[in-house]
């Protein structure tokens, strides 16, 4: 068979079930094999969407996702999700089409260096150079994309390679000697930090996307519930701790060891309590400096135990006391095992917890109604979350409404919260969206946009209409590049520079030109009902949310001051 | 699970004081890695990518084949002064193509590199010149009228040591392989 024939085998043996891609000349082979391949492949409007969908697929779902992409411009247009999966570890294996070899290096038509281009932002890359290497670097591809830390690996296959014939044989073993994750954790570590918990006065745990990549959501609660731990995540962790108690079937009630999101845009219970904390268990987490703010001055009075299952992230900006590497799923369940025979005495926490729920209850995240129908963008999340029941899955794009959807929506599990963290790429949430939609049909996928983000992916539309893909897109349309704008009146002396975007376009003819159902929502009294009509609707939905234009988003640590410094 | 896990902890307390992090300091001394890489193609970009991506700075640089034909060796020094070395080895290993690091320790280690210095020597320089390349046990590999090059090994001290003795008589050119290492005694590098 031809190699091309034997990647749609290695995709099905990998649990491949669908495909984000577009064609081009380069790899018409593969697209010659899709026609019988047995693979679900939905055709994207621009690559970069095809890779952000694959993005948001291995999101929601947790599986490896893949994207097609042709050579040259095809393959340049998959760099910034390529970036996007690298920044967020996100497991993604991106394949693309190469020109034919006799013409490598010839600047030949639609030639891009494309394994040079994407080199420092890939887990791993390769282009195949015999066609019978073809179905052991897929397999090898996605070992390495799902595995230890997930990224985005590549696969560049030339043109006459790819339709060369092979004598195909399926590959059961994967060795790669240069690579040998380390996820257990080693135990004298775990007990030591077991040791230190039981010791410590005023903990907090810290917890990121690791969590999420570990499907260790359950062992961090069980963790967190072994005694009364305060728990905090990054942007990218939220919802592996639930911020609402279970209300069976309602929304529940805040969850009491719940501090909210830390970080530049975090509650101020989250901020200050890392900055008092005397121990802070990180788990899955790197220390970005949208979450330490200065450095010489984050957590000043804390020991560090640092969870992570890359080895490079542990005192890569913070020096660790213990560290452990491993992932989360299984230093966290060895963690509780070894805390609980510790039979540490929970009372030791009361005075911490009394100075955590002051905090608590003095900065509530908060906001300033309106006394008419204006929508508040605070507002407009919580509707959201009252129109879904808080049971969504959420993409968002980036800037002002990434932040208040992830304050206000209140995550109660995992995989449920899908935006761009480490990149903020904006444009990322409709295809996001799409590509979470088709992986997970069973439930509700809405999108958080940014009216200036969305129009960055806006195309896709179009896929999500011809695949009666039913995401349902609110814009929070405020007119401006909101938070380059807030970012301008804070600290450029309100000298607004090129952040105003007008009445333009029509959202709700462009989403019928489309062929997407389009609305518009203008008054905040019908909000919640309103939603809940738009989420009703068969088919993808995209809704025009008209909300204040010059709301900030607070409260704010501005970069590179300390967390005590916090305004808003 | 608990056979697994081992004995759950002992209760013996422990102070959150006493607790040290893990320095990450830079050592102030020269780095000799030595590393193993798969002998694919974009091996070399990969690794260079990486230390100017991260703003770490490749003093040296030596890639050669080894005794095994699908394994190359890369050996690079690195200044411990400027960078932590821990953070520079960790990041190298997270490359799929990387089979094996080791930071050498010197006074375990045999390392040489080998120079040639093309010197302006007319005359009664020559013969000084000469003079000075037997004490450093170089070798005179070519002589003509207005110049001689010399070939020195060792290592990078008396490479520069020597490079200091010739440079007065007028130091045409200098090339450098830059250093290659091995360990010493019966265990591989």
């Amino acid at each position: 068979m031809r190699a091309v024939d034997a990647l749609m085998e290695c995709l099905k043996a990998e649990g491949v079930d669908v495909v984000f891609g577009l064609p081009g000349g380069a790899n018409l082979p593969t697209y010659d094999a899709l026609v019988t391949g047995g693979i679900r492949h939905i055709l994207v409007r621009h690559e970069a969407g095809g890779g952000h969908a694959a993005e948001g697929y291995a999101k929601a779902t947790g599986k490896v996702g893949v994207a097609f992409a042709t050579s040259g411009p095809g393959a340049t247009n998959l760099v910034t999700p390529i970036c996007d999966a690298m920044m967020d570890s996100v497991p993604v294996v991106f394949i693309t089409g190469q020109v034919r070899t006799d013409l490598l290096g010839t600047d030949g038509f639609q030639e891009a260096d494309t394994l040079g281009i994407t080199m420092p932002v890939v887990k791993h890359s390769v282009m195949i150079q015999h066609p019978q290497e073809l179905p052991r670097a897929i397999h090898e591809a996605f070992h390495i994309a799902r595995s230890g830390r997930p990224g985005p690996v590549l696969v560049d296959i030339p043109l006459d390679l790819s339709r060369a014939e092979i004598d195909y044989e399926p590959v059961t073993d994967v060795r790669l000697p240069g690579y040998q994750p380390r996820v257990e954790g080693n135990q004298k570590q775990v007990r030591q930090a077991a040791k230190a918990l039981a010791a410590a006065q005023r903990p907090v745990i810290y917890a990121g996307g690791g969590v999420v990549n570990a499907n260790a959501s359950q062992e961090l609660i069980d963790f967190a519930t072994s005694d009364r731990f305060p728990v905090t995540c990054t942007l990218m962790g939220l919802g592996a701790f639930p911020a609402r108690l279970d209300g069976g079937g309602e929304i529940g009630e805040p969850n009491p060891q719940w501090l909210g999101m830390l970080g530049m845009h975090g509650t101020r219970s989250a901020n200050y309590a890392m900055d008092e904390a005397d121990l802070i268990c990180a788990v899955g987490a790197r220390f970005d400096d949208r979450i330490t703010g200065k450095l010489s001055e984050f957590a000043p009075r804390a020991k560090f135990i640092h969870i992570d299952v890359d080895p490079a992230e542990i005192s890569k900006n913070v020096p660790a006391h213990i560290p452990i590497v491993g992932d989360a799923k299984h230093v966290l369940s060895k963690l509780v095992i070894e805390y609980r025979a510790l039979g540490a005495d929970p009372a030791r926490l009361d005075a911490w917890w009394s100075r955590i729920n002051g905090w608590k209850a003095k900065y509530p995240l908060t906001f300033e109604e309106t006394n008419d129908a204006e929508i508040k963008p605070q507002f407009m999340v919580k509707a959201l979350h009252e129109a879904t029941g808080g049971e969504a899955i959420v993409t968002s794009d980036v800037g002002q409404h990434q932040m208040w959807a992830a304050q206000h929506y209140d995550f109660p599990a995992p995989r449920r919260w899908i935006n761009s963290g480490g990149l903020g790429t904006m444009g990322f949430g409709l295809p996001a969206a799409m590509g979470a939609a088709v992986g997970a049909p069973e439930r509700l996928v809405c999108c958080i946009a940014g009216d200036g983000s969305v129009q960055m992916n806006a195309q896709e539309l179009a896929t999500c209409a011809q695949n009666k893909i039913p995401i349902k897109v609110f814009i929070m349309n405020n007119g401006y590049l909101g938070m380059v704008r807030q970012w301008q009146e804070l600290f450029w002396d309100r000298k607004y520079s090129h952040v105003e975007m007008g009445e333009f376009p029509d959202f709700v003819k462009l989403a019928e030109a489309y062929g997407v159902t389009g609305m518009r929502f203008e008054d905040k009294n019908t909000l919640v009902e309103d939603m809940k009509r738009a989420i009703a609707i068969e088919g993808p939905v995209l809704v025009d949310v008209r909300v204040t234009r010059e709301e900030n988003t607070y409260p704010m640590i501005p970069a590179g001051m300390a967390a005590r410094e916090m305004v808003g | 699970m608990g056979a697994i896990m081992g004995e759950p902890g002992t209760k013996e307390p422990l102070s959150l004081e006493e607790l040290q992090a893990a320095t990450s300091m830079r050592t102030g001394r020269k780095h000799v890695l030595s590393i193993l890489v798969e002998n694919k193609s974009g091996v070399l970009t990969r690794i260079a990518g990486l230390f100017a991506r991260r703003g770490f700075n490749i003093d040296t640089l030596t890639v050669g084949p080894t005794e095994d034909e699908q394994v190359s060796r890369v050996t690079l020094t690195v200044d411990g002064a400027l960078h932590p070395i821990d953070q520079v080895t960790k990041q190298l290993h997270k490359l799929i193509n990387v089979l094996k690091i080791r930071d050498l320790e010197p006074a375990d280690t045999v390392s040489r590199e080998l120079a040639l210095f093309k010197v302006t020597a007319d005359g009664v320089q020559r013969g000084e010149l000469m003079q000075i390349a037997e004490i450093f046990r170089g070798k005179v590999v070519d002589v003509t009228k207005r110049a001689i090059i010399i070939e020195v090994t060792g290592t990078t001290e008396k490479i520069e040591a020597f490079e200091t003795m010739v440079r007065p008589f007028g130091l045409i050119e200098m090339m450098r392989t830059g250093e290659i290492a091995i360990s010493r005694g019966r265990s591989e590098t």
